[in-house]
């Protein structure tokens, strides 16, 4: 038996690429949380917000780099971020404008939101595709590796090596870092508490004096943020493809649901769950097996689902969450 | 203060509010009663620009009103409370006063960065407010609790001090003492003829307790399926054969005259 083997072989495989998955799945649950607390509706548009913010950013990021400007150890994506968050939330604001505020004057029934985002979903999918192309993308620089597998292995005299990216130490730091930002914001300044308070009961929020329309374009503007941070750092730790981000609406908002619609601290626990789910039920198990049951020869690879079936995960956590628990982990709004 | 002119508010088929036309008079506790069903919570809502009015008109001081949204309502200093009593549930009570005057500079997100020593100001100023409201409803010592935790009485209270965060012109309760027992009835009656008195409030009550109603209210309109019934002082109103009428039908009207001529005689 070979715990340390196993050990390192967990943390490589398992730990660590669904740490860095469920912290980006959290700030994209965040944002979908967000728009449902306080506007009321599922927003389908998220993912391809967060696709086409991604996709500013890496031209930002362009232009940055064709000056010659890097961001020494880290990738110039990150100098690139500010700028790309601020031409996506004029982006979100326009379509807010243009779209959503006709069904918030009309008083429109939650549905009717969920129908138009759909069809922004699918306009945003067009406009990032117009922008960019649809091929896979890679664009981080810097430094690679924090810890190199070969270099671990020599370090340690394991058999076993265990690699840790940069961009995914990036994440996990830049997610935590807005996170609580994110919460300071909602709990210490007056801006987030008419917020929440928008959020916990709309009729008293407005006969209160609470401007609805400020609320609004608050919570617009810090969803484009999150969307595209969450956006820029998928893209930073895998590649970019605008598929990619569509197909994320899924586990996003099975992250948000499962930690209750609504409730942030919900989103970011659902984020992980849902993120650990899927790496582990999609790793092939056989590797650790073979360090700690060495005697087991198994004719499978101890893999419970392919890799092309994660998405099944998902579901089947959402279904989960629906029939046991509607309002989710942390009780937000039943759904 | 407030008129109403031939307000109509239907629900498809429905007539909630059915040409109904009346005047608040500044500085007077109005009553508005009614059987359930008559239509009073709907005109409060159509006046506080929560429901837009089918047909009709509002005006405050001359100024048409109607369809105005509550916030802009609100800073005009049109105010009311709920009848089942709403709240920030996960904010303190205190929080929840503290909300009260929307509109502050702190809620600018540029301002949250930048004008930090002007919210600080207005944030301490609003403190000091919402301890007074909550000395004044004795209160105090819920302050920091969860207004989502409160019991019903104390978030009746809690919608009192609400209004008291603000100067109003204008306040409608919607039955401000229902499922409040009688000595906190009796101290809602007294905060609201003192914001009335020292504060020049004018307030518009529907109640269906007719001790308070008669306390505190003059004039009393009567409403009736969306309509305007009577209006008149408490006295007046409760001896009106058509307002009995509404309120318990044909037949036990005649019963209750009959008592009443018996209890003369």
């Amino acid at each position: 038996m070979d715990i340390l083997n196993a050990l390192v072989a967990i943390l490589n495989y398992v730990v660590i690429p669904a740490t860095a998955y469920g912290a980006q799945l959290a700030l994209g649950a965040l944002g979908v949380t967000l728009i449902y607390g306080i506007l009321r509706f599922s927003n389908f548009a998220h993912g391809d917000t967060m696709a086409i913010g991604t996709a500013i950013t890496i031209l930002f990021t362009w232009m940055l780099q064709s000056f010659g400007i890097s961001f020494g150890p880290l990738p110039t994506a990150l100098l690139a971020l500010p700028l790309g968050i601020a031409a996506t939330a004029v982006l979100v604001l326009a379509t807010d404008r243009a779209v959503y505020r006709f069904y918030r004057v009309q008083r429109a029934a939650p549905i009717i939101f969920v129908m138009a985002s759909v069809g922004v979903m699918f306009v945003l999918n067009g406009l990032t595709r117009l922008l960019i192309g649809v091929d896979e993308r890679r664009f981080d620089d810097g430094t690679r590796f924090v810890i190199n597998a070969r270099e671990f292995r020599e370090w340690s005299g394991l058999s076993e090596g265990l690699a840790l990216r940069g961009t995914q130490v990036l994440t996990v730091v830049v997610a935590v870092a807005v996170v609580w930002a994110l919460f300071w914001f909602l709990n210490r300044t007056r801006s987030g508490k008419a917020m929440r308070a928008y959020s916990d009961n709309e009729d008293l929020a407005l006969l209160s004096g609470i401007d609805p329309e400020r609320v609004v374009r608050l919570t617009w503007i810090i969803a484009a943020g999150l969307a595209t941070i969450a956006g820029v750092l998928y893209g930073l730790d895998k590649s970019f493809r605008p598929f990619n981000y569509f197909q994320m609406l899924l586990p996003i908002f099975a992250a948000a649901i499962v930690g209750g619609l609504g409730n942030p601290v919900g989103a970011i626990a659902g984020g992980f769950i849902v993120a650990f789910s899927e790496v582990a039920v999609t790793y092939p198990w056989r590797k650790v097996a073979g360090y700690l049951a060495p005697d087991w020869q198994p004719a499978g690879l101890l893999q419970l689902l392919g890799t092309e079936y994660k998405f099944a995960v998902s579901f089947v956590i959402l279904i989960v969450v629906l029939l046991f628990r509607p309002t989710g982990l942390f009780r937000g709004k039943s759904v | 203060m407030i008129r109403v002119e031939d307000l109509h508010r239907h629900f498809g088929g429905f007539r909630a509010v059915d040409g109904a036309s009346l005047t608040i008079e500044k500085g007077s506790i109005t009553g508005l009663i009614g059987p359930n069903g008559a239509g009073k919570t709907t005109l409060f809502n159509v006046i506080a620009g929560v429901l837009p009015p089918t047909s009709g008109h509002v005006y405050m001081d001359g100024q048409d009103i109607t369809g105005l949204p509550p916030h802009q309502l609100f800073h005009r200093g049109l105010l009311r409370t709920f009848q089942l009593a709403h709240e920030f549930a996960s904010m303190t009570v205190r929080e929840n006063l503290m909300m009260v005057p929307g509109g502050q500079s702190g809620e600018v997100l540029w301002n949250t960065w930048f004008r930090r020593g002007q919210i600080a100001r207005e944030e301490a100023e609003l403190r000091k407010r919402a301890d007074e409201v909550l000395d004044f409803l004795t209160i105090r010592h819920l302050a920091t609790e969860k207004a989502g935790n409160l019991s019903g009485g104390q978030k009746k209270l809690l919608e009192l001090g609400r209004t008291m965060m603000v100067d109003a012109k204008i306040v409608f309760l919607d039955e401000v003492g229902a499922g409040v027992n009688r000595t906190l009835l009796g101290t809602i009656g007294d905060a609201i003829v003192r914001l009335n008195k020292e504060r020049g409030y004018t307030f518009c009550v529907i109640e269906h307790d007719m001790d308070f109603i008669g306390r505190l209210c003059d004039p009393v309109i009567v409403m009736a399926e969306g309509k305007v019934l009577a209006e008149g002082s408490a006295d007046e109103i409760m001896k009106n054969e058509d307002v009995i009428e509404a309120y318990l039908g044909t037949g036990l009207k005649n019963k209750v005259k009959a008592e009443l001529a018996g209890g003369d005689a």
